[in-house]
């Protein structure tokens, strides 16, 4: 489904990725793990295409979509939840959502996917005329990626779902991002706490300095010694 | 209810004559009335996607003079041999014309906004007003530099010389203020509550969410520009030929300072905060000119500002609207436990 190949990002003279290359299959839970300035967040925002790509390739369905302005690649069916402050402060939940739906015309339809995530989150329809900033960092949370899924996409992009969240609320985060895929859609998931990461993922990467070291499926991973010593404590 | 409130507010504006009639007075509404519309426009885009635009009044003052010039007719010597005469033409056109001139260089200001951001776009804009001074007050040949220009013709409707509508006189004027500023109102609120609002206010708020979820940042920037200068450029224009006469001192940095002062007092991003805020900065300086020296002057107006800013950062309508909606949630939940109480 989507196709990475041979990456190159600069910020500047510095190289924040370099050369990476990476595959996710239709369907499946892919997780990018690393140490901080790795560059994992840098690879997602590249792929939808908020940062320039310096040199490589990106096919999204066999469709080549380097350089693509990043309404059109969410056109084409990649969201992106970002890292850090996930939601419009200082917009009502329901707007919240229907800002998800930007790019959609279909106002019945969307009326119905907002019904649905207010089903799936019944705190939100609860607050929905509430400011989002008032919410606690767990609904918020759930408020990103409901917004997310209104754009209806094939691939979701999570950039650190679990910062700066209760532990509590990030195994719930967790169950509901595997939730997703269970639904049929495609998840990417940069995540710094590498071992919830690599227990849930079908596959994983690990990216160090802007470089690919190690790739496998998530057993593969969380058995290999060096991931062990340097992201698990041992 | 609602939706009535702006009509009762328009009814109101339009009554004010059969209360007001000293000419004076009248003059003093019309004045504000053209500094509120400016400020409007520019709260599009301080208020809307919070490019602060220090060089607004660059907008204005083209406007006033674009308009000025083509209903006075003007000529452009390039050379000796290649001379560009324009006629005088219809006040009405020159309106359009200068509207259209305006947004033009809105439109310029917008690209550039998204090459240079925050300080720098202050910068950018602030000397855009300045160089806009600067040509006005140099290329004498063509706008009389410091000598201004004058006889400028005033509002002209009409479709043939038997049948129109010239407006001399204060009252028809103030009609025209208010058309316009009705016109430029509805033309904002059209812009804030429909989708590109939504994204204006979203782009404002978190800029990189925004892309993320399909905002084309550029595009937008750009249009409220666009729309933001046409507006101030119509402004202008009816100030030129409201006054009639203009001279570069139209281009000064304080009359950006005043519509940004209105608007942060008034409430920066909603409709009418700018109105509010206007009619309290509009009133105060020729009211306090009755009462006080013009040293006191200036003082009482600085306090009066700290003082708003002090207590009511968010702005006067924000503040207002906070403590209704309070009030009726008081007395909502009070009504909802009557029953149970008694």
């Amino acid at each position: 489904m989507l196709d990475i190949d041979g990456l190159w990002c600069r910020y500047g003279k510095v190289n924040a990725l370099k050369g990476v290359s990476l595959h996710v299959a239709a369907g499946e839970l892919v997780t990018l793990i690393g140490a901080n300035g790795a560059g994992k967040t840098t690879a997602l925002r590249a792929l939808s295409g908020i940062v320039p790509v310096a040199a490589g390739r990106i096919r999204f369905e066999d469709e080549d979509i380097t350089g693509a302005s990043p309404r059109s690649i969410l056109a084409r069916g990649i969201a992106h939840c970002p890292e850090g402050r996930r939601v419009f402060a200082h917009m009502s939940v329901q707007e919240n959502l229907g800002i998800g739906a930007y790019l959609r015309r279909d106002s019945a339809a969307i009326a119905d996917d907002i019904d649905r995530i207010f089903t799936r989150f019944p705190i939100l329809k609860e607050r929905r005329q509430q400011a989002a900033g008032t919410l606690s960092g767990g609904e918020q949370q759930m408020l990103a990626i409901g917004r997310a899924l209104m754009s209806r996409p094939k691939l979701i992009l999570f950039d650190e779902p679990s910062l700066g969240l209760a532990p509590t609320i990030v195994d719930r985060t967790f169950d509901l991002i595997q939730d997703i895929q269970q639904e049929g859609v495609t998840v990417l998931m940069v995540e710094q706490n590498a071992f919830a990461a690599l227990e849930m993922c079908d596959r994983a990467y690990l990216l160090e300095s802007g470089e690919m070291k190690r790739h496998g499926t998530g057993e593969e991973l969380l058995a290999d010694p060096a991931v062990k010593e340097a992201y698990l404590g041992g | 209810m609602r939706a009535l409130a702006p009509l009762a507010g328009l009814a109101a504006l339009l009554a004010v004559p059969l209360v007001v009639t000293d000419q004076y007075a009248l003059h003093i509404l019309i004045t504000t009335g053209i500094f509120i519309i400016a400020a409007m426009s520019l709260n599009l885009l301080l208020g809307y996607t919070g490019q602060l635009s220090l060089g607004h009044i660059g907008f204005f003052g083209i406007g006033a003079y674009v308009s000025a010039l083509c209903s006075l007719g003007f000529q452009l010597e390039f050379t000796d041999r290649l001379v560009l005469t324009v006629a005088p033409k219809p006040v009405w056109l020159s309106f359009v014309i200068a509207v259209a001139t305006a947004a033009l260089f809105g439109f310029l200001i917008g690209k550039l906004s998204f090459k240079v951001r925050g300080a720098y776009f202050v910068i950018v804009t602030l000397s855009f007003a300045e160089v806009a001074r600067l040509v006005a007050l140099n290329w004498v040949s063509l706008t009389q530099g410091p000598m201004a220009l004058n006889n400028i013709p005033p509002f002209t409707l009409g479709l043939s010389d038997a049948w129109q509508l010239t407006f001399y006189r204060k009252l028809p004027n103030y009609f025209l203020m208010i058309a316009i500023g009705a016109g430029a109102y509805l033309l904002i609120a059209r812009l804030v509550r429909s989708r590109l609002g939504r994204a204006m206010v979203a782009l404002k708020e978190n800029e990189s969410l925004a892309t993320s979820v399909g905002i084309d940042v550029t595009r937008y920037l750009v249009l409220a520009a666009v729309v933001s200068a046409g507006i101030a450029g119509a402004a202008g224009s009816f100030y030129a030929h409201y006054v009639r006469i203009i001279d570069p001192d139209i281009f000064l940095f304080i009359y950006t300072v005043t519509m940004v002062i209105m608007i942060v007092t008034g409430g920066k991003g909603t409709l009418l905060g700018p109105i509010v805020g206007g009619i309290l900065f509009g009133f105060i300086p020729p009211v306090l000119r009755e009462v006080a020296g013009p040293e006191l002057q200036w003082i009482i107006y600085g306090l009066i500002m700290i003082v708003v800013v002090f207590f009511l950062p968010e702005g006067i309508v924000p503040a207002v609207t906070r403590a209704w909606a309070a009030r009726r949630g008081r007395a909502a939940t009070a009504s909802a436990r009557s029953p149970a109480g008694s």
